[in-house]
């Protein structure tokens, strides 16, 4: 089998060696219980907190307790959403969000909205910036939580989280951000948010956990999703993974050393793939804003041809599409639609994700076969016109 | 999205791309589906004075099963009468190219197209009579 390019690094990251090297004694000889209160449960322990104040050191908190262990930003986001609302319910009905979050924030507003809460979804400019405008004249006095995403996934558009904090900070309303895809590719700075969710699997830490900040001063509160042994200040019980915790905060430590230095690499390797790109095809468009965008994430639209199209001329690189072919939903992606992207456009697009171990090389492969696979298909296509 | 072998072959080595002259009266065009919705597939065949499809070509906007499907039907309405191309379903298509469930409107697609092909000559030829 020829060997496979990745090329999806907003989808997922490969564990990075001196991570899962870290890992490893915590399974079969530290194993023991973090909670528990003798020598084996101390030894995990410590292990658990310095993975906390790894975490906390990355973000930015001052306080590492204000770091709280999930599965995953899934949870992460739900907790915060969820946990916010139910809290706060006798303050306010009204929570605010985007309409270009990841689904399991939608979905968990979707579910406040069904129990009773009043849900306000922020538009997006063409750019897929929030509308600052909208938002400030959403936040009115029955508002108890805004929660838009630091770094969107299928665009790599980054949001003011400046401005949106010192809204939410003049009107008193909570502000929780979706952090997974900005940690260690831009910095974030959880003092301007109320909770912040985070993610392993993301920046190069295994799969199956993640953090939720929640702020300490001045404190925010939570009902917890689940009930149990009262773990992490009572807002998410369960024992703690604690190999996935050694894990999830040695690639937190890596990735504040390194970030800066990757970021950089990143930038080059997207702008020359977008010149090859460019150079050698018309009609391309690119969906998001290319001066505030993370490094390694560029979404185009190639007119003429479809995603899913495409992705098969090309099976030895594993890229995504926004086309609706590849969703399970089948319907073309909503946070294209949400940028008043052309509905045949959403379809005829390709998330190209850059990473850590990118090489130029593997760049300069998958821009080639991109370019050889568009006309191949552009030559067969009914509706392209040169 | 995991594909038959079949379907990656015709992918991989399209038959049949291309055009006819839509100004030639023995020569019948559908388009079918719509750019909005992701596929888009141009049929056009060629009858010849026995009533036989003698050529014909696609263009197709779509995803990969879409486009076998359109090389898969082209290849098997060739040297046929209308009426054989009219028999052939697109469940035949479907179950050629092992379609998963959800790639069975691209197959619809193939038929649709087919049919309104030959629609398309048989209306110009009445014209023309």
């Amino acid at each position: 089998m020829k060997p496979v390019i990745y090329m999806d690094y907003q989808a997922t990251t490969p564990c990075d060696k001196r991570v899962l090297e870290e890992m490893l004694p915590y399974f079969c000889e530290d194993f023991g219980n973090p909670h528990s209160s003798h020598a084996m449960g101390l030894q995990a322990k410590n292990a658990v907190e310095k993975a906390r104040k790894q975490v906390a050191d990355l973000i930015g908190a001052d306080d590492p307790r204000e770091i709280i262990f999930t599965s995953g930003a899934t949870e992460s986001n739900n907790l915060a959403i969820q946990g916010v609302s139910h809290f706060y319910k006798d303050k306010g009905k009204r929570i605010i969000t985007s309409t270009i979050e990841h689904k399991c924030v939608l979905e968990a507003f979707s579910a406040m909205e069904r129990e009773g809460f009043e849900v306000v979804k922020v538009p997006v400019l063409k750019n897929g910036i929030i509308d600052l405008q909208y938002l400030e004249k959403s936040v009115n006095d029955e508002t108890i939580l805004v929660s838009i995403m630091t770094v969107n996934n299928e665009i790599g558009t980054i949001q003011p989280v400046e401005d949106i904090s010192r809204i939410c900070r003049r009107k008193n309303v909570l502000f929780h951000t979706d952090a997974a895809q900005a940690v260690g590719k831009i910095k974030v700075d959880a003092s301007l948010v109320d909770l912040m969710s985070i993610s392993g699997h993301k920046i190069y830490g295994p799969k199956g956990i993640g953090a939720l900040y929640v702020r300490l001063k001045p404190r925010v509160r939570l009902t917890p999703v689940f009930f149990g042994g009262g773990q992490e200040r009572g807002m998410r019980s369960g024992t703690l993974a604690t190999p996935l915790c050694v894990g999830f905060g040695k690639a937190c430590e890596i990735a504040r050393q390194e970030a800066d230095a990757e970021s950089s690499r990143l930038a080059e390797l997207k702008s020359h793939f977008l010149k090859k790109i460019f150079d050698n095809l018309t009609k391309v468009h690119l969906n998001g804003d290319i001066e505030r965008g993370i490094p390694g994430c560029v979404n185009l639209s190639f007119e003429g041809v479809e995603g899913e199209g495409m992705m098969m001329g090309m099976q030895d690189v594993c890229i995504s599409s926004g086309s609706a072919c590849t969703s399970e939903s089948l319907e073309p992606s909503y946070v294209l639609h949400a940028l008043s992207v052309r509905e045949d456009l959403a379809h005829s697009s390709l998330r190209i994700g850059f990473g850590r171990f990118t090489t130029s090389e593997e760049v300069e492969y998958v821009s080639s076969k991109i370019i050889e696979v568009v006309k191949r298909l552009r030559d067969m296509s009914p509706i392209w016109q040169e | 999205m995991e594909y038959s072998k079949e379907v990656t072959d015709r992918y991989n080595s399209t038959k049949n791309v291309g055009s006819l002259d839509d100004n030639d009266k023995n020569v019948g065009t559908s388009v079918v589906g719509a750019p909005a919705c992701g596929d888009v597939i141009k049929l056009q065949i060629k009858v010849d004075e026995n009533g036989l499809i003698s050529e014909a070509k696609f263009k197709t906007f779509g995803c990969g099963a879409a486009i076998a499907s359109s090389s898969l039907i082209t290849e098997w309405i060739s040297g046929k009468s209308t009426e054989e191309a009219l028999a052939i379903k697109n469940t035949e298509v479907a179950e050629y190219l092992s379609l998963p469930p959800v790639k069975a409107h691209c197959s619809v697609l193939a038929e649709e197209a087919v049919s309104k092909a030959i629609q398309n000559y048989r209306d110009k030829n009445r014209e023309s009579n």
